[in-house]
C-alpha cells in the first residue's frame, strides 16, 4: 500500500476476534490518526460509516459470526488518502451478485446498501481473491 | 432481572408519536435491534400509526439502521400508517439521498412540518 503525504504514513494493525468492542476500538483508533492529521468532519464521517460496514459484514457475512474466527484489519493512514484492507475468514463472494438497491423493485428491503455506500464514499473499493479480502482507499477532497 | 434502557424517546403530540433518538450513534447492533423492536411496537400498538422521527443531534449510523426504518415503515404503511423523517443532519441526509432512501421516506427539516398534515 503507498500513499503519498508530507508525512510518513501511519499504519494499523490489529486483529478482531469480537464484533461489538473491537469494531469500536478500531473506529476509534483510525478516527485519531485521521484527526491528527486534519481530516475534517465529513471525512471522518464518511471513514467511520464505512468502516462499519466493511468490518461488520466480514463477522456477519464473512465469518458468519462464528465463534473464533478473527478478522484481519489493516490501514495506512497519509495526508491525502487512506488505505484500508479487512480480511475474514469466509470463503469469500463475488459482489457482482448483490442486488441494485437503488431499484424501484428493491428499495424496500431493508438490507443489502452497505457495498453501495462504500462505493459511493471511498474512491477505490475492490474484493480481492477470493472475495474474502476487501480493500478500500479513501482520498482527501 | 434487569431491563436494558429504552433506546428512544417518545411524546405524544396529537395522536402523532414523535420519537427521538437516545444515542448520537446509531451503528452499534445491539441498540439498533433494540430501537428496531421499540419502533415496532409502536406502530402495532397504534390503530393507524403516525410517527414523527426527530434525526436532530444523531452524528452516525449504519446500514443497519436503514434497514430498520425501513422495516418500520413497511410496517406501518401495511397498517394504513405513516411514518416521517425530520431534523435529518447534512451529512445522514446524504446517505438517504444515495441510497434513494429519500424517495420512499416523507422527510422534514422540522417536528412542526413533520407534524402538519398528520397530527
Amino acid at each position: 500500500m503507498a500513499t503519498a503525504g508530507a508525512h510518513p504514513p501511519s499504519q494499523i494493525r490489529v486483529t478482531l476476534h469480537e464484533m461489538r468492542t473491537d469494531v469500536e476500538r478500531v473506529q476509534r483508533e483510525v478516527e485519531g490518526a485521521i484527526r491528527a492529521r486534519g481530516y475534517d468532519d465529513d471525512a471522518a464521517f464518511a471513514i467511520r460509516l464505512c468502516l462499519e460496514e466493511a468490518l461488520v459484514n466480514a463477522f456477519r457475512h464473512g465469518n458468519r459470526l462464528e465463534p473464533g474466527l478473527t478478522v484481519e484489519f489493516r490501514a495506512e493512514i497519509g495526508d491525502r488518502s487512506c488505505t484500508f484492507e479487512v480480511q475474514d475468514q469466509g470463503e469469500g463472494f463475488d459482489p457482482v451478485g448483490v442486488p441494485d438497491p437503488t431499484a424501484d423493485e428493491n428499495l424496500e428491503i431493508p438490507s443489502g446498501r452497505g457495498i453501495m455506500l462504500m462505493r459511493a464514499y471511498m474512491s477505490e473499493v475492490e474484493y480481492l481473491d477470493p472475495g474474502n479480502r476487501l480493500r478500500m482507499v479513501f482520498t482527501r477532497r | 432481572m434487569s431491563f436494558a434502557k429504552s433506546q428512544i424517546r417518545v411524546r405524544d403530540e396529537n395522536g402523532v408519536s414523535c420519537v427521538e433518538f437516545v444515542e448520537r450513534s446509531i451503528i452499534d447492533e445491539v441498540v439498533i435491534r433494540q430501537i428496531g423492536d421499540e419502533l415496532l411496537r409502536l406502530v402495532d400498538g397504534a390503530e393507524k400509526p403516525a410517527v414523527v422521527i426527530d434525526f436532530s443531534g444523531v452524528q452516525h449510523l449504519s446500514s443497519a439502521a436503514l434497514g430498520v426504518l425501513i422495516n418500520v415503515h413497511n410496517r406501518a404503511k401495511s397498517r394504513n400508517g405513516q411514518v416521517r423523517l425530520c431534523g435529518i443532519p447534512k451529512n445522514i441526509f446524504e446517505v438517504f439521498r444515495i441510497t434513494k432512501l429519500d424517495r420512499i421516506f416523507h422527510t422534514c427539516d422540522t417536528v412542526a412540518q413533520a407534524l402538519q398534515g398528520l397530527a
